[in-house]
Formats: C-alpha cells, sequence, structure tokens
C-alpha cells in the first residue's frame, strides 16, 4: 500500500493553533519554523511508535497498548509527558465508558419496552392459553439477540 | 483564519489532532501489527505535548525572543543543544552556506584520498 508523503503530515491548521497556544500571546511563527514542526511531530510519531512497538514485541504481544506508548516516552526521554498522559488517558476512558454505557443503556430501554408490551398482551389474554404460549415462545428468541 | 471547534465539556481535556491520521502514521512503522484505543489516543496525545514543547523550548532558547517570532534557526539551535531533540537532528538541520558546505566536501575528500594512500 503505497502512501503519498502529504497523507503522513499532520494537519498545518491545527499544528499551527497547538503552537500559538504553547506560545506567550503575540509571538509570531515563522511558515518555516511551522513546516518544520509539523515534520518533527510526524518523526516524533514514527519514533515513539517504534520504540513502544519494542516494548510490545518483548512481551510478545502483536497489539500496542497503553503502557507501551508510556515506557516509550520514558525511553525517549519525555518523562515530563508521562504524568499529563496518564491524566489525559483516566479522562478519555471514563468519556469512552460513558459513551458505552450511555448506548447500552438505550438499547436496554429498547428491550425494556418491547418486554412490557409482551407483559401487556399476556395480562390480557391470561385467559387464553394460545396466546400465552406465543409470548413464551418470543421471550427467547429475543435473549438470542443479547 | 478561523475554525469551530466543538466545545463540549469531554472536548477541553481531548485532543485536537485527528487520531485517523495519527494512526496512518503509525502504521507506516515496520512490524506494528494492531493499536490498541488507549495507545492511539496517547500516542496523539503525546504528539501535541511534544509541539508545544519543542516549540516553547526553541523560542526561549533562540534569539527569536529579539524579534518576538519563532524562526526555523531556533528550531534547529535547540535540535542541536538539547538532547532529547537529537533525533531530529536530520530533519532539522543547521543550515549553512551552499559554499561553506562544498568546501567542508572537498576537505573531506582530500582527507579520504590521503588516508588511502
Amino acid at each position: 500500500m503505497a502512501e503519498r508523503p502529504e497523507d503522513l503530515n499532520l494537519p498545518n491548521a491545527v499544528i499551527t493553533r497547538i503552537i500559538k497556544e504553547a506560545l506567550p500571546d503575540g509571538v509570531n511563527v515563522s511558515k518555516e519554523a511551522r513546516r518544520a514542526i509539523s515534520q518533527a511531530a510526524s518523526v516524533f510519531v514514527l519514533y515513539a511508535t517504534s520504540c513502544a512497538n519494542n516494548f510490545a514485541m518483548k512481551a510478545k504481544r502483536k497489539t500496542l497498548n497503553a503502557g507501551d506508548v508510556l515506557a516509550a516516552m520514558e525511553e525517549m526521554e519525555f518523562e515530563r509527558f508521562m504524568e499529563p498522559l496518564r491524566e489525559a488517558l483516566e479522562v478519555y476512558k471514563k468519556d469512552q465508558k460513558g459513551k458505552k454505557e450511555v448506548s447500552e443503556q438505550k438499547r436496554k430501554d429498547k428491550e425494556k419496552k418491547v418486554d412490557s408490551e409482551n407483559d401487556k398482551s399476556r395480562e390480557d389474554d391470561e385467559a387464553d392459553e394460545e396466546e400465552q404460549q406465543q409470548c413464551m415462545e418470543e421471550e427467547p428468541e429475543e435473549e438470542v439477540e443479547n | 483564519e478561523e475554525e469551530e471547534e466543538e466545545e463540549t465539556p469531554d472536548a477541553k481535556k481531548s485532543i485536537s489532532l485527528p487520531v485517523s491520521r495519527v494512526r496512518l502514521i503509525m502504521k507506516s512503522s515496520p512490524d506494528v501489527s494492531s493499536i490498541n484505543q488507549d495507545a492511539l489516543f496517547l500516542t496523539t496525545k503525546a504528539t501535541e505535548l511534544f509541539v508545544q514543547h519543542l516549540a516553547l523550548s526553541s523560542f526561549n532558547n533562540g534569539s527569536g525572543k529579539d524579534s518576538n517570532t519563532l524562526e526555523y534557526s531556533d528550531l534547529a539551535k535547540t535540535t542541536e543543544e538539547n538532547e532529547t531533540f537529537h533525533f531530529l537532528t536530520d530533519i532539522l538541520p543547521k543550515k549553512i552556506l551552499a559554499r561553506d558546505y562544498l568546501k567542508t566536501l572537498e576537505q573531506m575528500q582530500e582527507e579520504e584520498e590521503e588516508a588511502d594512500l
């Protein structure tokens, strides 16, 4: 799979914004400096990935995980990043968990709704055995969908 | 140029760089099979921290402070002087005049020829 060189670059607008936010107010950044920092950032990703991958391979894993990336930072002598990274990861994980719960809750609510509709018909036709059987047959199907 | 940002509560501590692009770069690294979501997030975030760190260090360390502009030369200077940035040596080299470089090349060639003799 051939990647064009541009594809391995990071978007200039975002890079510029990050630079501006890091520097004191009113400081300018030359175009050349901006471009160079963007390239440096791409090289950083490659270096960090390669480093993290070494840790994963040492542990005989095929998937890079968070621990590998943190270990890479230490290896690269960017210990200053580790605490902010850990904090950001916590927030990220909580956020991911929240999103997952929201979508699971929506799914549960949906099922509850269908369940209650089945219960209702069961109550109305308590005397009618045939319909009761129908409902009993339907229930197992719903559980399989889980 | 103005850009719109989503000001959702979680967006404050999250990231600006596109995760998909970072993933593309990571995948271009040889021997990398797969990357878990947390690792991808951390790498993206680390890259942002790196950009901030490189920019600020270069600005503080360089002569750009006088002109209130961060210049390329500030970056090259910091790369040379700061060990943690040495991996950037090839892409942030100090600039020299072409004639000085050619002179250096000539000198190197002469030294090699003398060594061979």
